[in-house]
């Protein structure tokens, strides 16, 4: 596993332009071929309404006057145009990311190992390739020989190179990234037109789109709904003629527009297109609809000790002398020791030391002693002394060599700082034990926090380390998460993600690894770091760019809020229907049963909105129900707001704002709309 | 009287629903001897209906002619009982005991196994095996209590000879929610229901079983919650229901003002049962799916005729038939876990199961297959002089009947607007509706159950929606209410709800 750099604060958000653009408003028109919109049996029935109204407004006849039937077309032209508008917006905002990785993709030349070149486009799975400083790298790979920095700013936006070397888990290269020095062999792992780049490029334009399983249910459930309010319509002219009540078909197709579930028909491959967007501006990759949908549905989070829970760098915390030992005298051996040690741990050890008035100073003649497997210790000899820390039975071994004795406190020391999750480092002068040193790992501050959020959502978190059990344990308590896997390797991973999916539960994952390919595969939603291998990142099904393993909390909240968006605008759209029935239906039959000398029948009394005419009333759903959909975009692409809750709780919050919501909201909508219809124009 | 006669009903109800419901659950926790597929399941429940069917028509036809025969034998064989016949005049008792009551017991029989194994499937066992169900289904739950439940109501009057075997028969005609009545006018008939007493016994034995089946089902998963929750969403509109007809029917209808009358609407009422006992028994015949009655509908106020109407336009949902009412509940919960679950920011599940493309696909068809057959049946009957035949009344009036003919046979209930009369194209009309919205919902729930039995089971956690509480309880009765709304209301507005807004006469 790579002890994976902190990673910036707050990854840099990508624009996201709201405002339709002219190629936006081309491709919605475009998406009026009914070809297109067979694909949607919601907006296709509009669509053949649309034309069906169009028609009886041209020919002309019935009761209907010409102006009424005009409008009604228009705006049943306009609901598909604005429901066409709003996938092309979620795909616009995909497009000027493809744009610049396309510019990327440039015909280049590949200088085969074995002599020849060869056109990038033509490379194959198996080819290997020299790649020098400058040039650019023909295709993904894996180094086999070298190491070289490579600007990879192209994909990841950041702009600091990387270093990629054969052998280990930095091995993976991308085409379309530039080699900035030294020269490597690259093994190409890729076939023709398959590479990362392009299909990154389909990614981020959502043409590689495929319905995924929860939107393929839905759907099915609008078209059931559809098909419902189809009979339901065409029923009622035989109702209506039996009550001696004459409706016309643009009348008969209004309703039907404005009862089937429009709103969400409109929005739901918008609101799965943003989703995925919502990702890449977050620097993920999904490589499929589907992964992004079964992280909200992650039970258990499989995440990092190093890197991801803690900084990943052991730091001094405490210095433990030994009886008859200053503390003063610890601090200042343990900074000699340390001064020429460019270990994280070492320069900790001197900042320390600082808070014992101990400044930095120039040695005088020295000799550095660098660790090495065999002593497990370093030091300094200096003026005479030998200085050395490492290991407990190291300095032991190493003070009984100088003749001395360790003091038996130590043993007893050694122990407590393991057992309360840190690393213990002796320090000895000469034949003299002095003390110990606690290096402690230190939580990511916040993460504690995090915890608690997942698991309001109902989110397990199990931390994975090699540390020992002891360690782990603590380490896990101070963090806060829910259970940990100790003396981890890749094998017990695995195993543990299968217990767990052997319980019915759902698994996340990150890995950079190799050795974490089968653990990413196995995992119902793997995210590979791109500074993985290439292994890790074909075994996941996402991608992170920014490699920075604390966003799996992310993903998730994106995948649930892609969710809650689907399931709160469905709400919306059903329960406007209700609002819709009452502008309508009492327009029909404003008249039917009306008592002899009268104009209004008993229900022209269920008109509780008041609507000024029947022609307005009319008008006015359809124009509601048309305009509802742009002005749902915006939920549609940012998602609606979600806060990490139960479950009860978010269902009583969104069925009052969604379900409760969409029942009023159109009674206040049509009325408004009728007063503008009917009040100022007349109609 | 009429408020202190159904809060004693409702206690007796609460106290039934455990008991019964404990006691059915035992009776279907068992491993059967050869367990069958969905299909395998559904193919012997069809093979059994076919053959019941051809043997009660050749026995109807000993006294009715072929078209009659038809609807009547459809009828039985559905639990709808709808009757375009007079029992007394048209058939004997004898084969009223063999042909009619038979299908009594089998029919409830196979709509209460086709919910087990709903339940079943939720809860991931096996299916089990239609015909071990069925025999005990009929000897354990049916037969016993029917054979005391005769017994009391002889004892209070009902005829019981072997000319006339009418104690024997209302009994299942009210515990099997069949609802087809000894006699022409049915539960008004002193021979069948001579007293108060009697009445709140036949309303509380065609509540006993689909209310107490709650029970069963909470029971059977595991979670006595989750039955509950079931009972409450039905109990609910359930008494909403009572109440409005009972202060409707307080009221004198337009009619009855204009000829001076004041006080409540008791034409058609028997005055032995009163406002409340009628009210109170409409609600119960047409919420589960019995159909027997003991006040003419066709008599009711606008509002008081739009309760019942309603019942059937939820799908008889609310309690429902034996088994179907629950079956079709539980399909309305699915929905509606289906649009809430993914309010929670997951993939809907069900008690661990995902609810995906296939389930949703059976659920919609299920739940969409009877109302649909009612808007289309009502449109022929109402636009063709061979549908026009059958009204009698002019205006909203006789289209509410023929839409309440096909609603009530649709959803298997049997209860009628008494003005439609039977003739041979109502017949056919009406048989087919009967087989379609008997038997297409029970395949489409028996895959249900088939797909869900399967399904790995995922546990649940803070992230799951629970789907016992009072907020989801909520979500159900909403689902049932929209969908019924959304479907039926603008012909609801067409005939009871014209009426109940005008006073003038049609």
């Amino acid at each position: 596993m790579t002890a994976v750099a902190t990673p910036p604060a707050a990854p840099p958000q990508r624009p996201a332009p709201m405002r339709p653009s002219r190629s936006v408003l081309l491709d919605a028109l475009r998406k009026l071929d009914p070809r297109v919109q067979l694909r949607n049996p919601v907006m296709f029935v509009v669509e053949v309404g649309a034309v069906m109204t169009t028609v009886a407004a041209v020919v002309g006849g019935g009761d209907d006057p010409r102006w009424f039937t005009v409008t009604i077309a228009v705006w049943l032209w306009l609901t598909v145009v604005f429901a066409n508008l709003a996938e092309a917006l979620a795909e616009g905002r995909g497009r000027a990311q493809a744009a610049s990785l396309r510019a990327m993709r440039k015909t280049t030349t590949a200088r085969l190992r074995d002599g020849g070149e060869v056109a990038a486009s033509d490379l194959t799975r198996g080819d290997i390739v020299l790649v020098a400083a400058g040039e650019v790298i023909p295709g993904d790979g894996t180094v086999i020989d070298g190491i070289a920095s490579v600007d990879e700013s192209a994909i990841t936006g950041e702009s600091a190179p990387v270093i990629r070397e054969s052998g280990g888990d930095r091995s993976a290269v991308t085409g379309g990234t530039r080699v900035l020095s030294d020269l490597i062999v690259v093994e190409i792992t890729q076939e023709p037109g398959k590479s990362f780049l392009d299909r990154m490029i389909n990614l981020v334009e959502g043409a590689e789109r495929r319905k995924t399983p929860n939107e393929i249910a839905l759907n099915i459930l609008l078209a059931g709904l559809t098909l419902v309010f189809l009979v339901v319509v065409v029923a009622l002219k035989p109702f209506a003629d039996f009550a001696g009540t004459d409706v016309s078909l643009t009348t008969l197709i209004a309703l039907l527009v404005a009862l089937i579930p429009t709103t969400i028909g409109a929005l739901l491959s918008a609101i799965g297109i943003a989703g995925m967007d919502r990702l890449v501006r977050r620097n993920v990759l999904a490589l499929s609809g589907r992964a992004v949908e079964a992280s909200g549905d992650v039970d258990v989070l499989l995440l990092d000790k190093t890197g991801t829970i803690t900084l990943g760098n052991r730091q001094a915390s405490e210095f433990v002398p030994m009886p008859g030992v200053e503390e003063v005298a610890l601090a200042e051996a343990a900074q000699l020791a340390s001064l020429a040690d460019e270990t994280p741990e070492g320069r900790s050890i001197v900042v320390l030391a600082k808070r014992y008035g101990l400044r930095e100073r120039e040695l005088g003649t020295h000799a550095f002693v660098p660790f090495t497997a065999e002593t497990r210790m370093s030091g300094i000899d200096h003026e005479g002394t030998r200085l050395r820390k490492g290991a407990g039975d190291a300095i032991i071994a190493f003070v009984e060599a100088e003749g001395g004795q360790a003091p038996h406190e130590l043993r007893s020391v050694l122990g407590k700082i393991a057992r309360d999750g840190g690393t213990p480092l002796a320090v000895a002068r000469d034949a003299q034990v002095l003390g110990v040193i606690h290096l402690k790992d230190t939580v990511k501050d916040g993460m504690r926090a995090r915890f608690e959020q997942l698991r309001a959502m109902g989110i397990r978190t199990i931390m994975v380390t090699g540390d020992n059990r002891l360690t782990a344990a603590k380490i896990a308590e101070e963090a806060g998460v829910d259970d940990f896997l100790a003396e981890a390797t890749p094998e017990r991973k695995l195993e543990l993600i299968k217990e767990e999916q052997s319980h019915g539960r759902l698994v996340a994952m990150t890995g950079d690894g190799t050795n974490d390919a089968p653990a990413l595969a196995q995992a119902d939603v793997g995210v590979a770091m791109n500074t993985g291998t290439q292994a890790a990142r074909e075994a996941g099904n996402m991608v992170d760019l920014d490699s920075n393993p604390t966003k799996l909390i992310e993903i998730v909240e994106v995948g649930k809020q892609l969710l809650i968006t689907r399931g709160a605008l469905t709400t919306f759209s059903i329960a406007n229907d209700i609002a819709k029935y009452f502008a309508i239906l009492p327009a029909i039959f404003v008249a039917t049963y009306a008592a002899a000398g009268e104009s209004e029948g008993p229900l022209a009394k269920l008109n509780v909105m008041d609507l000024g005419t029947p022609q307005s009333a009319i008008i006015s759903a359809i124009v509601f129900n048309a305009i509802v959909i742009p002005l749902l975009v915006p939920i549609a692409l940012r998602g609606v707001k979600y806060k990490a809750a139960g479950a009860t709780a978010l269902l009583r919050r969104n069925l009052l704002i969604y379900g409760l919501g969409g029942l009023i909201a159109p009674f206040v909508g049509i009325k408004l709309i009728d007063l503008v219809v009917h009040g100022l124009l007349g109609a | 009287m009429a408020w202190v006669q159904l809060i004693v009903f409702c206690a007796v109800l609460l106290a039934i629903v455990p008991l019964l419901g404990g006691y059915i659950a035992r009776v279907f926790t068992y491993e059967a001897r050869r367990p069958q597929t969905w299909k395998q399941y559904a193919v012997s429940l069809i093979t059994f209906s076919v053959l019941s069917w051809l043997f009660l028509y050749l026995v109807l036809r000993a006294r009715m002619p072929w078209d009659l025969s038809f609807n009547t034998t459809s009828s039985f064989v559905t639990n709808t009982n709808w009757q375009y016949y007079a029992g007394e005049t048209t058939l004997t008792g004898f084969i009223q005991m063999v042909g009619l009551a038979v299908q009594n017991f089998v029919s409830a029989a196979v709509g209460l196994v086709v919910a087990i194994v709903l339940i079943r499937g939720i809860a991931g066992r096996p299916l089990g095996n239609f015909f071990e169900d069925l025999t005990r289904a009929v000897v354990r739950i049916l037969l016993p209590i029917s054979f005391v439940g005769a017994l009391i109501l002889a004892s209070q009057g009902v005829v019981q000879s072997l000319d006339l075997p009418v104690a024997s028969q209302e009994i299942i005609k009210v515990l099997g929610t069949n609802g087809g009545g000894f006699f022409n006018v049915n539960s008004a008939m002193p021979f069948e229901n001579p007293n108060g007493l009697t009445n709140v016994l036949e309303m509380l034995a065609m509540l006993a079983i689909p209310a107490s089946l709650t029970f069963t089902y909470g029971r059977m998963v595991g979670s006595a919650r989750q039955g509950w929750t079931i009972f409450g969403v039905m109990f609910a509109i359930f008494l909403a229901g009572v109440v409005v007809v009972y202060l409707a029917e307080l009221q004198a209808t337009p009619a009855q003002q204009a000829a001076g009358l004041t006080g409540a609407n008791l034409e058609g009422k028997e005055l032995r049962f009163g406002t409340g006992g009628s009210a109170l028994w409409t609600v119960v015949t047409t919420a589960t799916s019995t159909g027997a009655v003991n006040a003419a509908f066709e008599s009711l106020t606008g509002i008081g005729g739009l309760v019942p109407m309603v019942n059937l336009a939820f799908g008889e949902s609310i309690f429902g038939g034996v088994g179907t009412g629950l079956y079709t509940m539980l399909l309305y919960v699915l929905l509606a876990v289906f649009i809430g679950g993914l309010m929670v920011g997951r993939t809907p599940e069900f008690l661990g199961k995902k609810l995906e493309g296939r389930e949703i696909k059976l659920i919609v068809l299920a739940l969409l297959v009877t109302p649909l057959a009612v808007l289309v049946t009502t449109s022929i009957a109402i636009s063709t002089d061979y549908g026009q035949a059958s009204i009698y009344a002019a205006g909203p009036q006789g289209f509410s009947e023929s839409l309440y003919a096909y609603m009530s046979q649709a959803n298997n209930n049997g209860s009628a607007f008494a003005g439609y009369t039977g003739v041979t194209f109502a017949d056919l009309l009406g048989g087919l509706t009967m087989l379609i919205g008997r038997f297409a919902p029970i395949v489409l729930t028996l895959a249900v159950a088939g797909a869900l039995a399967t399904k790995r089971v995922a546990p649940a956690g803070l992230g799951t929606m629970r789907t016992d509480t009072p907020t989801f309880a909520g979500l159900i009765t909403a689902t049932v209410v929209i969908v019924g709304a959304l479907t039926f209301l603008p012909a609801l507005l067409l005939g009871p709800v014209v009426q109940g807004l005008t006073t003038q006469l049609f």
